[in-house]
């Protein structure tokens, strides 16, 4: 619904101050995502598809954008390589940098180290945090890992159902429900959840 | 939107087999055939009639390929919801794909007029200028038969994907295509003339023969594309606004 693929059954989405979807086209200019469940086209380069996507966004002076974010995700040796061959980390890395072609002011980051083996996930999540820190971006960020959601987030929200169940900082949560970490919360959440539907 | 498709076209050699293979198929296959006919019924013209129905049917058939198989692409490469998170709108999306099918048939049909020139002396030139309001007739219906195409791809996913390469063959046999309207019963006629093809053809048919271009058929060629081109703009916002409610955008790649 933030982004416009799903229309709201109800109520108002205000993105940056303007209304979504009514301003659609002006809210995603200023905002991107990345989700290891879409991909980009496996039989293009890196190169080639951080290009259109360079022109879908109007980035300007898209060549030196592109080579810059190569070299700060280290992906400056793939940019000839096909898409479809990279492995899932570098895929990820790759993914991060069509996300900050447009210089987003916000991005939505759909579980960026799902598929990635620990050494992988840290980098990306130390990468986002600079990213984060340094450009003073907001970042949306959906994850099952609760020790990545407490070491990134100043703000988690925890959607059941569709209801907000819990909204603060990692420590205001645990503390008002009495759990040692967020991990703990989570699971005590999914064990109520299913002893409930028994 | 077309530099990805300009990208692709240099590396997968599916989608060069659309743009070559299977028209040169083609055009072997009704050149030769053409020949034999030609010579056994002393009718030279049937070469003309043959080959001049297959270039401007290919015309058809690309452009509306061109639509619904670059929006396959999207889907298969699952870069749909990347594409639909830009600020690319569904407007300029669905231009990007006929400016695309446009492309696509001015490399397929330049091959194909001038194959059928070398290998079988036969002009698509000699329909003149009435060459041009055939195909922008036939450019016209492809991108209103591939927008519809697309929609019903955006609402059923890829279980409808097969109508991409399966529908326009439905136009062959009852769009006049390869022979006259007076080949079908008179009471299927009436029903026929309510689509562009048997007008263009019919028109093509006319030409050839030496005759005056039929502005009424072209009249009414030009009047249906319009009305069918606005019915499939219609059609696919009503599809994309109820994938949106449905949240049918995010499955359509699945």
């Amino acid at each position: 619904m933030l982004l416009g693929l799903i229309a709201p059954t109800g109520g108002t989405i205000r993105i940056l101050g303007q209304e979504m979807p009514r301003r659609r086209e002006a809210i995603l200019a200023r905002v991107n995502f990345s989700s290891p469940y879409v991909a980009l086209p496996h039989d293009l380069t890196v190169r080639e598809n951080l290009v259109v996507f360079s022109h879908l966004y109007n980035v300007a002076e898209h060549r030196r954008k592109i080579r810059d974010l190569g070299e700060l995700f280290g992906v400056s040796h793939l940019l000839d390589r096909r898409t479809g061959r990279l492995s899932s980390g570098e895929i990820a890395r790759v993914n991060l940098v069509k996300a900050f072609l447009n210089d987003p002011q916000i991005l939505f980051l759909d579980e960026p180290t799902a598929a990635l083996d620990p050494e992988a996930a840290d980098a990306v999540r130390t990468l986002l945090m600079r990213q984060r820190d340094e450009r003073g971006l907001t970042i949306f960020y959906t994850s099952h890992n609760m020790r990545e959601v407490e070491r990134l987030s100043t703000r988690i929200i925890f959607l059941h159902h569709g209801r907000i169940i819990a909204d603060g900082p990692a420590e205001q949560i645990v503390r008002e429900y009495g759990k040692a970490d967020l991990e703990e919360f989570f699971v005590a959440l999914a064990r109520s959840e299913r002893e409930v539907s028994q | 939107m077309n530099l990805r498709q300009l990208f692709v076209l240099r590396r997968s050699f599916a989608r060069v087999t659309d743009l070559f293979y299977w028209p040169l198929l083609d055009l072997f296959f009704f050149g030769f055939l053409s020949v034999y006919l030609g010579r056994r019924e002393g009718a030279p013209m049937i070469a003309g009639l043959l080959l001049s129905a297959l270039i401007l049917w290919d015309i058809f058939f690309r452009v509306q390929q061109g639509i619904s198989v670059s929006f396959l692409m999207e889907l298969w490469t699952r870069n749909f919801v990347n594409l639909f998170v830009t600020p690319v709108t569904v407007t300029e999306f669905l231009v990007a794909m006929m400016v695309w099918g446009v492309v696509k048939i001015l490399i397929t049909a330049t091959l194909l007029t001038t194959l059928a020139l070398l290998l079988y002396g036969f002009n698509l030139f000699t329909l003149g200028l009435s060459l041009v309001p055939f195909v922008i007739g036939l450019i016209i219906f492809g991108w209103a038969v591939g927008t519809v195409i697309t929609a019903i791809i955006l609402r059923y996913g890829q279980a409808a994907e097969t109508l991409a390469w399966s529908l326009a063959f439905l136009f062959q046999p009852f769009g006049a295509v390869f022979f006259p309207l007076s080949v079908y019963p008179q009471w299927l006629v009436g029903v026929l003339l309510l689509m562009p093809l048997p007008h263009i053809f019919e028109g093509m048919r006319a030409v050839l023969a030496g005759q005056p271009l039929p502005l009424h058929h072209l009249g009414w060629a030009f009047l249906l594309d319009a009305i069918y081109l606005l019915v499939a703009w219609a059609f696919f916002g009503y599809m994309f606004t109820l994938a949106r409610q449905r949240g049918l955008l995010l499955k359509a790649q699945e």
